[in-house]
């Protein structure tokens, strides 16, 4: 149809329409092909990532209540759980009462706790593995004290917390803390050792000072590592959380599993248990997204 | 001759423990302002131990390294140096790779408006002014040296410090770097040393060559200067007497009386 515009364009033109039948019919249909295309392997990949654990979990659901369904099981299969505590499950924001709220609510008090000795114990965790990974005598001296307290296990810091603390609310939070600060000194020390020796001369030539050391070079330089030792550490934290908070009381998930437990709610606990997996995969998604985007481009080439 | 940079009997020797090794002994050397000079000698004979005294990278253990009479013993920017892997900073772009020495180097002095434009006008020196906002991952190896040398250079050095610059490159990429350098040495006629093993790009682009002899405790062998006049074009002197004079006195030099016995 525009052939003859095109013969009629000019003298140089003229040999071109040849090329041009044939690079006009199958335009529109390559459009929609390569849309096709981009549109595929998107629905494919999510079916890849959706359905196969989707299957396996409905199958282990399938055993559990094949091997707890009889009579007079020690614990509740998939469907009594559904009966007992489906509030819990379809609704994780309800107030019913002062000690009757939805996980929700619980979750979100415990990450609140989470927040406060896990944030802590990044900014005073960077600071100090930045220390150690800088000077030789720092990590001559506090590395092998490191080692020792890191092997510490968490709950074990608690009768010292609330010793010193003479309160629940705080101690929870240091055990949180130093719980997850031994990966992030750790992590950081390693990464700020690992800084290229170009790097370090690069700031030596331009007579960076420490604090311009810190911020241009060391901090996004050492970043992969750093947010290694954060995601430890919040996988930590949050296992350390549900712990703390079983001995300390109060609002939080953990503690709604003891009480579950001491009044003999099990489905609860199943829900209970449901969630604190779930929270903990989204943290540690979160704190690896986000470590992705900070560190992006930070992988010397 | 003015005594621009002067090393000054310097010896260099590095200790681990007991053991004590002599990197360098007794270099002499006096480079005038303005001159492009190589230093060349095999693998292991100080070369880079050198040219990281004169950058303040490490200190000399005798002797000394006098810029304009004033002894340095710690880096700066007016010594600048242009790294033989780039050294580029991956996590910023080619534009802040730049901005982050101007900005140090002229804070103070220059307002952002100045800064930037001079940014550019390194950036541009070098052909790279295209890439400002690409990241050092995304460009190729030829362009990050490039960058390299416009980071050095917007330091607005005394001395322009080269460390092999052009040997992780291909030929025909270093080639077109080195006639670069050349341009800029002409347009600018900064002072500038390099290190290199490449015999025809230190003929090429020198005004002398300093030849080192073999380590331990290597020294300078001997200075040539090359007496070509300049803008130098290196397809004209493929055929040209002193070119290949020069050359051959380094080769000589290199392979005759100073052939490195390991390397075989």
């Amino acid at each position: 149809m525009s052939m003859t515009a095109l013969d009629g364009d000019s003298d140089k033109k003229a040999a071109k329409p040849g090329a041009a039948v044939i690079s006009f019919s199958p335009r529109p249909r390559s459009m929609f092909d390569s849309f096709v295309a981009r549109l595929a392997p998107n629905a494919r990949r999510v079916a890849l990532n959706v359905v196969p654990p989707l299957v396996t979990f409905l199958i282990l659901l399938l055993i559990w209540q094949l091997a707890f369904g009889r009579a007079g099981s020690t614990l509740p299969p998939p469907s009594k759980v559904w009966s007992e505590a489906r509030d819990l499950i379809t609704d994780p924001f309800f107030v019913a009462g002062p000690q009757d709220i939805g996980l929700g609510w619980r979750v979100l008090t415990s990450l609140q706790r989470v927040a406060e000795g896990f944030g802590l114990a990044a900014i005073v965790g960077v600071l100090t593995g930045a220390l150690i990974g800088q000077s030789v005598w720092a990590m001559r001296g506090l590395d092998p004290i490191f080692q020792v307290l890191r092997t510490v296990p968490p709950l074990a810091w608690l009768p010292i917390a609330l010793a010193a603390f003479r309160d629940s609310q705080p101690s929870a939070i240091f055990v949180i803390f130093i719980t997850s600060i031994w990966p992030i000194i750790i992590n950081t020390a390693v990464g700020i050792r690992n800084i290229p020796q170009d790097y370090r001369n690069v700031a030596r030539v331009l007579q960076l000072n420490q604090v311009e050391f810190f911020f241009k070079i060391m901090a996004p330089s050492a970043a992969p590592y750093i947010f290694t030792g954060l995601r430890i550490g919040v996988g930590l934290s949050w296992l350390a959380i549900v712990a703390a908070e079983m001995l300390t009381g109060g609002v939080g998930i953990g503690f709604f599993i003891w009480d579950a437990w001491n009044s003999s709610r099990l489905s609860d606990i199943v829900v209970a248990l449901a969630y604190i997996g779930v929270v903990g995969f989204l943290l540690d998604k979160i704190v690896a997204g986000f470590g992705g985007l900070v560190t992006r481009g930070a992988s010397p080439t | 001759m003015s005594a621009y940079l002067k090393l000054d009997h310097i010896d260099k020797s590095f200790s681990r423990g007991a053991q004590t090794t002599e990197v360098l002994r007794d270099v002499n050397l006096v480079i005038e302002n303005g001159e492009y000079v190589s230093i060349i000698g095999h693998s292991g004979c100080g070369k880079s131990t050198l040219l990281n005294l004169i950058a303040g990278l490490s200190t000399v253990t005798n002797g000394g390294v006098l810029l304009e009479d004033r002894e340095v013993n710690s880096p700066g920017p007016e010594r600048a140096v242009v790294f033989q892997n780039h050294s580029l900073l991956p996590w910023l772009t080619v534009y802040e790779n730049v901005a982050l020495a101007v900005n140090k180097v002229f804070s103070g002095k220059k307002t952002r408006a100045e800064r930037h434009a001079w940014i550019m006008h390194n950036l541009e020196l070098v052909q790279m002014a295209h890439a400002s906002d690409k990241r050092p991952s995304e460009i190729s190896g030829g362009m990050k040296q490039r960058v390299g040398i416009a980071r050095a250079l917007a330091m607005q050095p005394k001395i322009l410090l080269l460390d092999e610059p052009f040997g992780a490159l291909d030929a025909l990429t270093r080639a077109h770097l080195q006639d670069s350098i050349m341009q800029i040495h002409a347009q600018l006629g900064n002072t500038m040393i390099m290190i290199t093993h490449d015999v025809d790009e230190a003929v090429l682009l020198s005004d002398r060559i300093v030849m080192m002899t073999n380590g331990p405790a290597a020294t300078i062998g001997e200075v040539l200067p090359v007496r070509l006049p300049r803008p130098r074009k290196r397809l004209e002197l493929v055929t040209d007497r002193a070119y290949i004079a020069a050359r051959e006195a380094v080769l000589k030099f290199l392979y005759e009386r100073h052939r490195l016995v390991e390397a075989a």
